[in-house]
C-alpha cells in the first residue's frame, strides 16, 4: 500500500510516496534522489547508510520510510553549507581518511553525532563511537585522526 | 498488502492489536523486525509503530522503582544518569546491543520479546528482578521478565498483548549489578556467552542477596541458584569466586553453533560470572 | 649489499608530496557515484535466483509462472546465456559460474534471473521459479576434498601437471612445482628440522560496496554497462565474449568503486544483467545483496599447508619443502600455484621445493584477494622461522636477516632478484623503537615478513592539453585508493607544472585502448610509466609548437619548469613560452596538443615488508587484541606518501581481521552460515590500534622514478606476525587461522597440560 509521507530532509520540506516495506534508505536513494547514504549490508551492521533522524544517529536501512512522517532527516548531502564544507569533510580529505569512499558518508554522520555530544573525545571514545561503521580500506587510523583533528579544530584549539 | 499504523496512545495501540487481522508485528526499534522483513523471514500484514506513544518513550521513577517504556531506546537508557547509577549492569547490557546507530533505535522490550538466547539485556533484567507490564484485551498483568521468552525467537505473549514497560525494583543500599559478555569483536557482535550478577552486601561486605544469570548457554537465559547460594553469606574471596565459576559452568546446557562451541561456552560462562560478580561487588562497595 | 640503483637520489618537485585527492570533495559530500548510484530511464530491477544446495544436478527449471507474473519483463536461465566459449575452458568456467548449466556446485550458485518493474515484483517472481534438483554429495573442506572417498565435483577433472596423465578423476585440478637445488641433501645438512601442518580458513575481501551494475543492450546489438569494477576492459572482454557481441560494441563505464581488493576483478552478475537487458529490451540494474556477496562472489582460498624446513645450528636454512593445498571452489584456479611461488620468496635458499595443489570444493569460485595466496603461505613459513630460531636459541629477527634474499639471489620461484627491500626492512625493524618498547602483562610481540610480485601489464594513457594550458590525463586503470592523485603528480612532475593544473580521469572502454585491470599492485606502477611517456610525447609536440611560434629550429628548444625555453647564443634572450601560451596558440600552430602512450609495463619491482605486532591475550577467555602494530615496507619511490601509508595500514588491518576472526563457516549441510557482517567479523574501529608505518625507498630499476607497487604486500605478514606474538606471549604455536578465542584457549590449555606433564615426569627422570 503506497503511503504519502511529509518530512524534512536537510532543512527542506520533502514529500514522497512509498510502500510500507520500503526503508528510509530505499526512499532516500530511489524516491528522493539522495544517493549519499549507501547500502553496504541492509542489516544495520556496516553503518554506510547512517543518517541523523530527529537528532539521533540511525541506520536508515533499519527505519521504514513511513516512519519519517513529520520528522527531520539529516544526510551527508546536508553536511556542508553550500560550498563551505563542514570541518569534518575538510579534515577527512586532508587526513586521507578515505580511500574508496563508500563508507565515508556514514562515517561523517556518525562523527558528527559524536562531536555534538562529546566535543573532546578520547581516541577510545572515538573508536567505540565509530564501531558501527565498517571501513575496509583505511584500517581506521586516518579516520580516527581526522575526527581528532576536527574536534580540536571545532573547539578552537 | 502490509498496513502501517502509528497510534498516539496506549489504548489505541491495544485496540489496534486486538482488532488487527493476520500477522501483526509491533515496531519499536525495528532493529530486528526490519531485518527479518528484509530477509523475508516474516511478512507482516500489520505493523503497529509504538514510537509515537509518549508514555512509552519515557524512563521514570515510580513508587516501586523505575519504569522503562517499551519505546525508550537503549541509547536513552545510557544517557539516564539515575538509571545508570541504580542499575549499572542493566544499562551496560542494554548499551552493548549493536552500534550507536542501533542504540538510537533499539529497546530492551524489543530485545526481551525477540527472545534470542543470546540477547544482552535479558540476563541483566532477570538478575535485576525486573518485571514486564503486559497489557492486552483482558487487561494488565505484571510478569517476571523470565516468563516472557520461552525459547529462541518465541515469547509467551498472547494475541493482542504487548509489553508496555519494564519495571525495575527500587534499590536497597549497598546493591549493584554487572553484565559481561564474550564476543570476538569489541563491538557490533552477538554474545557467545554472557553473565549478569546482581547483589547486595552488608556493612562487612558479606553478600546478603544475589542473583546470577547466564545468557547463550541454553534456549533461554538461565538463573544459577547454586552460584547464588555460593555467593550468599560470603565475601568475594577466591574460594567463593571459584565456586561461582564452577556452579555456572555446571549449569550450562549450550549448543555448538557458528558463534561458539559447547566446550567454550561452558568454560567461559564461569569466567564471566566470576568477573561480573567482582564488578558488581566492587560497585556495591565491597571491600576485601 | 648496496641496494642503490641509477634512480637512487633523484630530485623531485611533485613526486613525494601529498596533495589532496581530486575525488575527495565528491566523496565527502555524497556526490560520488558508485555502482548502485547509476540509474537509467526505464530501468528494470534484476534479481538472481541462487541454489540453496551445495551440490546438485539441475533436472529442470520451470520459469513459466514467473514469466506470467505482471510486471516481469524477462526471466533467464543458462539457455539465455548459451555456451559460446568454443573450448576455452577458463571462459567456460566464468560462464558456468555466472549461471549454472547442468549442475550447481555451491550454496549461492546462480540458476536463473528475472528483470521486473520493481524490487517487490522481482522478489515475487524468483519465488515462482521452480527448480528440480537432484541432490549430490558435497565436500567443502580442503583436506576432506582430497581424502579417499571424497565426492568428486567434476568427473572430467584429471589432475593437470602430473605425468603420466592420471586416469582417475580427482578434486585436485592442477599441480604445480617450483624450486631448485636438492632438498633432501639440504635436509641432511640441517641441525634442526621442523615439520608441521598449517591451516587457514576461507576469507572474503569484505569490500563495503556490494557488486552493482546497470546494463543496457540496444536492439542493434550494441550495449553499455556501468559497473563498479577493478578492470572495465576485462569486464568488457568477458561480457562481450559470453554474450556473443563484438568487443568494441560494448562500452563499459567504470563507476567509483567501493573497495575491491581483488574481488572486483571478476564478472559475477554483469553477463546476467546484460542477458536480462537483451531479453527485456530495457536497461536492467542488478545489485547484489550482502548475503549474495558472501555466498556468490569469490572469496580467497581455505588452505592446508604441509611444510618442512631445516636449519644449521647457526641459523642458516639448508632446505625448505612445502606442499600447499588451496581450495579454489568448483573450478580450477591458480591459487596454490601463487602460494607455491611466494612461500619462500623472502629467503636465499640453496635447496627449495614447493608444490601447489588446486583443490575443488563445493564453495564459491575463489578469486583474488590482495596479494592472493601469499598470506597463507607466509603464515606457514614465517611461523616456522620463529619456531626454528627458538629451537636453536637465536633471535628470530637475526635469523631472518641471515637468510634474507638480496640482489643476485635466485628466488625460490625462479627469477634472480635485482635490488630488493627484504634486507632493508629487516634492518629497519631491528632499529625500530617498537622492537624495544615495553610489553605489558599477558602481552607478546611477534614479527613476520611478506613478499608480493607486483605486476605491470598492458597500459595506455592520454594526456590532453586544454586550450588554457591545463592538463587532462585520461587513464584506463581503475583508481581504488588514490591513484588519480598519484598520476596527476607524475604528470605534473614530468611537465614541470603544478599538481593543481592536472586533472586525472578514468576513461571508459571507448576512450582508450585496452588496459589490464587494477590488480597485482599495478595501477600506479604501470599507469605512471604510461603517463611519463605520454607527457614526454606531449613535451615533444610542445617544443615543436614553441619552435614554430619563435620560428627557430626545434633542436634549440628545451622544456624546463613547465615552459619552452630557447637555448644557445642566438636565441637565449627569447622569453620562455609557458604551457598556457603554447596551448593558446595551438589553433594556429597545428591544432590540439596531446601526448599518448601504449606499453606493456615490464619490470614491476618485487615488494617486501616486515611487520611488528604486539598482542594482549586474555588467558581465561583466549580473547586476543592487537595493541600495537608497525608496518615497514619498500615502496620503491612513494609518489604520494600519505596514500602509500594508507595502503600499508589498510592491508595490515585486513590481515589482522583474517588472523583473529574472519572465516567462512559452513554447516554439515554445506550451506554458508555467516553470510553477513554480523557473523563474518571484519575488524571494527575499536578492535584496532593506530597502525605505525615506515616507508623505505629502494628504487625499482625498471621504472623511471623507481616506483614499485605498494597495494598488496601489507596483507601478507600479519597472520604470522600475530601467531608469533601469541606464541611469544604464552609459548604455544598457533597453526590454525583464524586464531579465534576458542582456538587460542585450547592451545593455552594444551601448553598448560604439557607443562604439567613435564613437571610430573621430572622427579622420575631425576
Amino acid at each position: 500500500m503506497t503511503q504519502l509521507v511529509n518530512t524534512q530532509i536537510n532543512g527542506d520540506a520533502v514529500g514522497f510516496a512509498c510502500e510500507i516495506d520500503e526503508t528510509l534508505l530505499d526512499v532516500l536513494r530511489n524516491r528522493v534522489g539522495l544517493s549519499g547514504a549507501k547500502e553496504g549490508c541492509g542489516t544495520g551492521d556496516c553503518g554506510a547508510c547512517s543518517v541523523i533522524l530527529d537528532g539521533t544517529l540511525v541506520c536508515s536501512c533499519l527505519v521504514l520510510g513511513v516512519e519519517a512522517e513529520g520528522r527531520k532527516v539529516e544526510t551527508v548531502e546536508g553536511l556542508s553549507d553550500g560550498a563551505d564544507l563542514h570541518p569534518l569533510q575538510t579534515k577527512f580529505i586532508e587526513h586521507a581518511a578515505l580511500q574508496c569512499g563508500i563508507c565515508t558518508p556514514g562515517f561523517l554522520m556518525a562523527a558528527k553525532a559524536l562531536l555534538k555530544n562529546n566535543p573532546d573525545p578520547t581516541e577510545e571514545e572515538i573508536r567505540y563511537a565509530l564501531a558501527g561503521n565498517l571501513c575496509r580500506c583505511t584500517g581506521y587510523d586516518k579516520i580516527v585522526r581526522a575526527v581528532q583533528a576536527t574536534a580540536a579544530d571545532m573547539r578552537g584549539s | 498488502m502490509v498496513r502501517y499504523e502509528a497510534p498516539q496512545t496506549t489504548p489505541e495501540a491495544i485496540a489496534l492489536l486486538a482488532s488487527a487481522k493476520g500477522r501483526v508485528h509491533i515496531l519499536a526499534g525495528g532493529t530486528d523486525l526490519i531485518v527479518r522483513m528484509k530477509g523475508e523471514y516474516i511478512e507482516p500484514d500489520v505493523i503497529v509503530d509504538i514510537k509515537r506513544i509518549k508514555s512509552m518513550q519515557s524512563i521514570r521513577k515510580t513508587a516501586a522503582g523505575t519504569s522503562i517504556g517499551a519505546a525508550a531506546t537503549c541509547g536513552s537508557m545510557g544517557r539516564h544518569k539515575a538509571l545508570k547509577k541504580a542499575w549499572p549492569g542493566v544499562v551496560e547490557a542494554a548499551n552493548l546491543i549493536g552500534s550507536d546507530q542501533i542504540q538510537g533505535r533499539c529497546t530492551i522490550v524489543g530485545n526481551l520479546c525477540n527472545a534470542s538466547p543470546a540477547a544482552d539485556s535479558i540476563p541483566a533484567l532477570i538478575a535485576a528482578g525486573a518485571q514486564a507490564l503486559v497489557i492486552g484485551p483482558k487487561g494488565e498483568r505484571l510478569l517476571d521478565v523470565d516468563k516472557i521468552p520461552t525459547g529462541p525467537g518465541k515469547n509467551s505473549l498472547k494475541k493482542g498483548e504487548m509489553v508496555v514497560s519494564i519495571e525495575l525494583p527500587a534499590r536497597a543500599p549497598r546493591s549493584a549489578d554487572a553484565y559481561l559478555r564474550f564476543t570476538p569483536r569489541t563491538e557490533m557482535d552477538i554474545a557467545v556467552v554472557s553473565a549478569a550478577v546482581n547483589l547486595t552486601i552488608d556493612k562487612k561486605s558479606v553478600i546478603t542477596e544475589a542473583r546470577v544469570v547466564l545468557g547463550a548457554v541454553a534456549i533461554t537465559a538461565i538463573r544459577v541458584p547454586a552460584a547464588e547460594a555460593a555467593l550468599i553469606g560470603n565475601t568475594l574471596d577466591e574460594a567463593t569466586l571459584a565456586a561461582v565459576a564452577e556452579a555456572c559452568s555446571a549449569a550450562c546446557n549450550p549448543i555448538n553453533d557458528k558463534r561458539g562451541t559447547v566446550e567454550y561456552r561452558t568454560r567461559v560462562a564461569g569466567v564471566l560470572a566470576k568477573r561480573a560478580a567482582q564488578s558488581a561487588w566492587a560497585r556495591a562497595g565491597g571491600k576485601a | 649489499m648496496s641496494s642503490d640503483t641509477k634512480f637512487t637520489g633523484q630530485k623531485f618537485k611533485s613526486i613525494g608530496t601529498s596533495p589532496l585527492r581530486p575525488d575527495g570533495i565528491d566523496k565527502v559530500t555524497g556526490r560520488a557515484r558508485f555502482g548502485a548510484d547509476i540509474n537509467l530511464p526505464g530501468q528494470l530491477v534484476g534479481r538472481i535466483l541462487r541454489s540453496p544446495h551445495p551440490h546438485a544436478a539441475i533436472r529442470s527449471i520451470d520459469t513459466s509462472k514467473a514469466e506470467a507474473l505482471a510486471g516481469v519483463k524477462a526471466v533467464i536461465t543458462s539457455a539465455d546465456l548459451p555456451d559460446l566459449t568454443n573450448g576455452n575452458s577458463e571462459l567456460f568456467n566464468i560462464l558456468d559460474n555466472c549461471m549454472a548449466r547442468t549442475h550447481v556446485y555451491y550454496d549461492g550458485h546462480a540458476v536463473a534471473a528475472v528483470a521486473a518493474v520493481d524490487a517487490t515484483t522481482a522478489r515475487k517472481a524468483l519465488k515462482l521459479i521452480e527448480v528440480d534438483y537432484e541432490l549430490l554429495p558435497h565436500v567443502t573442506d580442503v583436506d576432506e576434498a582430497v581424502a579417499k572417498g571424497a565426492p568428486i565435483l567434476n568427473k572430467k577433472c584429471f589432475t593437470e601437471g602430473v605425468e603420466p596423465k592420471p586416469r582417475k578423476a580427482s578434486n585436485i585440478a592442477r599441480r604445480s612445482e617450483f624450486g631448485h637445488g636438492d632438498v633432501e641433501a639440504g635436509f641432511a645438512k640441517a641441525a634442526v628440522i621442523i615439520e608441521r601442518n598449517f591451516r587457514t580458513e576461507q576469507t572474503h575481501q569484505g569490500y563495503i560496496e556490494p557488486h552493482a551494475c546497470v546494463a543496457s543492450i540496444s536492439p542493434d546489438g550494441s550495449g553499455e554497462l556501468w559497473v563498479c569494477t577493478q578492470g572495465h576492459f576485462v569486464f568488457r572482454q568477458h561480457c562481450a565474449e559470453l554474450l556473443g557481441m563484438d568487443v568494441s560494441k560494448l562500452r563499459v563505464t567504470p563507476t567509483e568503486i567501493g573497495g575491491g581488493f581483488g574481488g572486483k576483478t571478476h564478472v559475477w552478475t554483469e553477463p546476467v544483467a546484460l542477458a536480462l537487458s537483451r531479453k527485456a529490451n530495457r536497461p536492467v540494474k542488478l545489485v547484489m545483496s550482502r548475503d549474495e556477496v558472501f555466498r556468490a562472489s569469490g572469496p580467497t582460498s581455505a588452505t592446508s599447508i604441509d611444510i618442512r624446513i631445516g636449519v644449521t645450528k647457526k641459523g642458516r636454512i639448508t632446505a625448505g619443502d612445502a606442499t600447499l593445498r588451496y581450495a579454489s571452489g568448483p573450478y580450477v584456479g591458480m591459487w596454490a600455484e601463487l602460494g607455491a611461488m611466494t612461500s619462500f620468496a623472502c629467503y636465499d635458499m640453496k635447496n627449495v621445493r614447493t608444490v601447489g595443489l588446486e583443490v575443488l570444493v563445493n564453495r564459491p569460485k575463489t578469486t583474488a584477494y590482495r596479494a592472493p595466496s601469499a598470506p597463507m603461505a607466509a603464515f606457514a613459513v614465517e611461523s616456522m622461522m620463529d619456531e626454528l630460531a627458538a629451537s636453536i636459541g637465536m633471535d628470530p629477527l637475526e635469523m631472518r636477516i641471515l637468510n634474507a634474499a638480496k640482489k643476485g639471489t635466485r628466488s625460490s620461484y625462479g627469477p634472480v632478484y635485482g635490488p630488493i627491500g627484504i634486507g632493508p626492512t629487516l634492518q629497519a625493524a631491528r632499529e625500530h623503537p617498537h622492537m624495544s618498547a615495553p610489553l605489558g602483562k599477558n602481552q607478546g610481540r611477534g614479527m613476520a615478513c611478506g613478499f608480493w610480485f607486483n605486476f605491470g601489464g598492458q597500459t595506455c594513457t592520454d594526456l590532453n592539453i586544454a586550450p588554457d594550458g591545463s592538463v587532462c590525463l585520461t587513464v584506463g586503470t581503475i583508481d581504488v585508493g588514490g591513484a588519480r592523485a598519484s598520476l596527476a603528480l607524475v604528470a605534473a612532475e614530468e611537465l614541470g607544472i603544478s599538481y593543481d593544473q592536472v586533472r586525472t580521469v578514468v576513461g571508459d572502454t571507448s576512450s582508450l585502448g585496452y588496459n589490464d585491470m587494477t590488480d597485482g599492485s599495478r595501477g600506479t606502477f604501470s599507469s605512471s610509466m604510461a603517463t611519463i611517456m605520454s607527457a614526454r610525447n606531449a613535451i615533444k609536440i610542445l617544443k615543436e609548437r614553441a619552435a614554430k611560434m619563435w620560428d627557430i629550429p626545434v633542436e634549440k628548444v628545451t622544456w624546463e619548469e613547465g615552459c619552452a625555453k630557447a637555448v644557445g647564443k642566438k636565441y637565449g634572450n627569447l622569453s620562455p613560452l609557458s604551457l598556457a601560451e603554447i596551448a593558446e596558440a595551438a589553433p594556429n600552430t597545428g591544432g590540439p596538443i596531446a601526448g599518448h602512450n601504449e606499453l606493456v609495463a615490464d619490470g614491476a619491482g618485487v615488494s617486501f615488508a616486515t611487520h611488528i605486532c604486539d598482542v594482549e591475550v586474555d588467558p581465561e577467555t583466549g580473547r586476543t587484541q592487537v595493541v600495537k602494530y608497525t608496518v615497514i615496507q619498500d615502496a620503491g619511490k612513494a609518489v604520494h606518501p600519505t596514500y602509500v601509508e594508507g595502503q600499508y595500514q589498510g592491508g595490515a588491518a585486513q590481515g589482522i581481521g583474517w588472523a583473529l576472526n574472519e572465516e567462512y563457516v559452513y554447516g554439515e549441510d554445506g550451506r554458508l552460515q555467516n553470510s553477513g557482517f554480523l557473523d563474518y567479523r571484519i575488524p571494527v574501529c575499536s578492535d584496532l590500534p593506530m597502525i605505525g608505518t615506515q616507508i623505505l625507498e629502494i628504487p625499482n630499476p625498471n621504472h623511471p622514478y623507481g616506483i614499485r607497487g605498494v597495494g598488496e604486500t601489507s596483507i601478507v605478514p600479519p597472520l604470522a606476525a600475530i601467531g608469533n606474538a601469541v606464541s611469544n606471549a604464552f609459548g604455544v604455536r598457533m597453526t590454525h587461522v583464524p586464531m579465534s578465542a576458542p582456538r587460542i584457549l585450547k592451545a593455552l590449555d594444551e601448553a598448560e597440560s604439557k607443562k604439567a606433564d613435564e613437571t610430573q615426569q621430572l622427579p622420575l627422570e631425576l
